[in-house]
């Protein structure tokens, strides 16, 4: 009910305004910095705006967002400027640099923030809260600065965002195409700039640094494609800057910055764990399918072994009775109750058949269908073996590792000389459909396979 | 008096940070340390909800486990593919403002001002004084930034060799057998425990500034880490008195007023150090020029 009240009223709605935009924008440029490792640039600009804020409150007494815009940026080209001259003239690394620039423009700030506050002119009430943000202390005609700012940054955005994509992925190759990529990465610096300038009332200098990076990064969880993270991320920012300014205005002496940024890290946690592909729960579920997957191809090569030993030492004509769990365990190297797992999932899938014998125990041997199946499987097995064993002399032949086949990757040739060096190692799969010695195997009265 | 041990205060808070900034701009953590003062804030505000009081004892314990979670999900993040620097910009502001929410929600339970977090007040350090045994032996902040420095220089000084070597070549430490993450980790425990000793005085955010300012004018000014040590720490000082002059003189924050110091004589370094200083250089370099036409 209170929310509904609070919606209603036209400031909240200026307000609301002020935060789609804000967050639309600088969700769109904390792309751009994210991808060029700029992430804690801005963290650097917000904290050297304080400064420039109150200096221009110092000079002019006034407290227009206009100004302060000036103010702020002024101070933060300074500052970018000065991160790069350190790193650049002296042995100071880029992220030191980083971290001197931001806490001694800050500390410059708070002294003269308190030497403004001390000095007690009346009229600098409100100042304090550009440290956490108050968006609520937003006023129509700071609203209409931040939404010209803001339109004025999406609309570069789009219309500049073949050249960023470019200095984002490969300025040296745009600099050889003839962009201005200096200049560029200058125009991308300015408008990260601004857009964390036009966030300060609302977020506050120590947090909005969080809008330029926590929108990118939960976007980048959901596609590979730029513009759609610029899209996504556009979306995220507006959404949690709505949703932090509804829950402060909820509870009085709630800072508004705060409440963004939790928003966005929500959406950043809920994309870590929920999103499709790089999600951690879809990847658990990748990595315990490929798990299950090689159990029992594991276990089917196991059956497949042992049954080519039996095969190989059975008395022509003598009964074959099938492989027992226990035996299937030893040769596989898995546990018993894994193997019978994957056994089930075998019969399941019709690739082998469960004998019953009298004492009550159970053998297990190949369907026909199934008995195809594992001699590819196992063939496939011992031709990577074999590479393996012999990697020098197929050094030459280029060969995918990460894909499961290896035979579809060799020439003619090659497939015969490897078949050739199997038969010598005697590791020719034995058990087929087509051989004399199997093709009586086929028991018809269980489906199972007998000698 | 008062201004005495104000000054001491600032020296000891500005020495310590000093002391371990160095082994943090030398292993390129220098915004590590600043995530870490950030993120201690929930800490903080939960220690001191749980009990109930401002003792240096449950503060310590709860800035040291929010510091170590903060270490772990800036891995944890990193490892996952997200790049280190947006790991650190998400994990910090996150936990800061779960911080601020949180003293905010409790402002009535909570004895804690938001700018005090920010920017600290050292000018009230010498009335909240430390009684043992009916004795007034001086300022509390004084006491526990003084204890946590010990136990820094304490740890450091044992294991020194592994911690020079584990800055400089972690992967040999590594091959030789020195358990490097322990070493990190214990490091990064030190700086939790510094930041929150020193956060009631200074501030949690320019404790950022003691930690890296004065050590990267150390860094500027020698090639050795142990005079590194004593040059930043020195530094420290100086921030600390000269700090304390400017605040009085412009009447504002003592801990701005300090950054400010630190910032100067960075610049200061920066521009005339012997070795690496700019002018210095391109002095060198006229004379070269000069030389060889």
């Amino acid at each position: 009910m209170n929310l509904l009240l609070a919606l209603q009223d036209p400031n909240t709605q200026w307000v609301l305004m002020g935060c789609i935009l804000l967050g639309t924008s600088s969700g769109i440029l904390g792309c751009f910095a994210f991808l060029r490792g700029r992430s804690l640039v801005g963290d650097a600009l917000a904290h050297a705006a304080l400064p420039g804020v109150c200096m221009i409150f110092l000079l002019t007494g006034s407290k227009s967002i206009g100004l302060f815009l000036i103010g702020a940026g002024v101070a933060g080209l300074l500052a970018s400027y000065s991160i790069t001259a350190i790193s650049r003239y002296s042995r100071i690394k880029e992220d030191t640099s980083l971290a001197i620039v931001l806490s001694v423009f800050f500390g410059i700030g708070i002294v003269l923030l308190t030497f403004i506050q001390h000095s007690a002119s009346g009229n600098q009430s409100g100042l304090d809260k550009f440290l956490f943000g108050q968006a609520a202390s937003l006023v129509k005609s700071d609203v209409v600065t931040i939404m010209i700012v803001a339109s004025v940054l999406i609309g570069l955005t789009a219309i500049l965002f073949k050249e960023f994509t470019l200095l984002s992925f490969d300025p040296g190759f745009g600099r050889g195409l003839g962009y201005p990529m200096g200049l560029l990465d200058g125009l991308l610096m300015l408008m990260l700039l601004m857009s964390v300038v036009i966030g300060l009332q609302a977020v506050g200098v120590v947090l909005v640094a969080a809008m330029l990076i926590a929108p990118a990064v939960t976007a980048r969880y959901w596609t590979d494609k730029l513009s759609r993270m610029v899209v996504l991320s556009g979306v995220f920012g507006a959404l949690s800057g709505v949703l932090g300014t509804l829950i402060s205005t909820q509870q009085e002496n709630l800072p508004t910055g705060p409440t963004i940024v939790l928003s966005a890290t929500c959406f950043f946690v809920l994309s870590i764990l929920f999103s499709p592909r790089r999600g951690v729960l879809a990847r658990l579920f990748r990595f315990f399918k490929l798990r299950r997957k090689v159990l029992i191809e594991d276990v089917q090569q196991a059956l497949y072994e042992c049954l080519e030993e039996q095969a190989g030492s059975s008395r022509p004509g003598g009964v074959y009775l099938g492989i027992g769990s226990a035996e299937l365990a030893l040769k596989s190297g898995k546990s018993l109750s894994q193997v019978k797992s994957a056994l089930a999932e075998m019969v399941r899938q019709k690739i082998v058949a469960e004998r019953a014998k009298a004492d009550g125990s159970s053998t297990w041997t190949f369907t026909p269908d199934g008995l195809k199946n594992s001699y590819l499987l196992v063939l496939n097995q011992r031709l990577w073996d074999l590479y393996h064993m012999n990697q020098n002399e197929y050094h030459h032949v280029h060969i995918d590792q990460s894909q499961e086949e290896l035979a579809p990757q060799l020439t003619e040739e090659m497939l015969e000389k490897m078949l050739a060096q199997l038969e010598a190692y005697d590791l020719t799969p034995k058990l087929t459909e087509g051989t004399q010695a199997i093709s009586r195997l086929y028991a018809r009265e269980q489906g199972g396979l007998s000698l | 008096m008062n201004t005495f041990w104000i000054i001491l205060t600032g020296a000891l808070v500005a020495a310590s940070c000093g002391f371990l900034g160095c082994f943090l701009i030398l292993r390129r953590m220098a915004m590590l340390g600043d995530a870490i003062s950030h993120s201690i804030l929930p800490g903080i505000v939960i220690a001191f909800l749980l009990s109930g009081s401002r003792d240096i004892l449950p503060m310590l314990i709860g800035a040291a486990v929010v510091g170590l979670l903060t270490v772990f999900i800036v891995q944890l993040l990193s490892q996952n593919g997200v790049k280190a620097d947006a790991a650190i910009g998400v994990t910090f502001t996150a936990l800061f403002s779960v911080g601020v929410v949180l003293v905010s929600l409790y402002t009535a339970q909570v004895d804690l001002d938001l700018d005090c977090v920010l920017y600290g007040e050292i000018a009230y350090v010498p009335w909240d004084t430390w009684q043992w045994g009916g004795i007034d032996m001086g300022p509390r902040a004084a006491w526990g930034i003084g204890g946590v420095f010990l136990l820094s220089l304490l740890l450091v000084g044992l294991f020194f060799k592994q911690f020079k070597l584990c800055s400089f070549d972690p992967a040999l430490a590594a091959a030789i057998g020195i358990p490097v993450v322990f070493f990190h980790y214990l490091l990064m425990t030190l700086v939790s425990f510094t930041t929150v000793a020193a956060f009631e005085s200074v501030g949690a955010i320019l404790v950022v500034a003691m930690l890296v300012v004065p050590s990267a004018t150390a860094y500027l000014l020698t090639e050795k880490l142990h005079v590194m040590l004593f040059i930043s720490m020195g530094v420290g000082v100086l921030c600390s008195v000269f700090g304390y002059l400017l605040a009085s003189w412009m009447d504002s924050s003592i801990a701005g007023s300090m950054t400010a110091v630190s910032g100067l004589l960075f610049l200061l370094a920066f521009l005339f150090s012997p070795r690496h200083g700019m002018v210095i250089r391109m002095l060198a370099r006229r004379r070269m020029r000069l030389g060889t036409n």
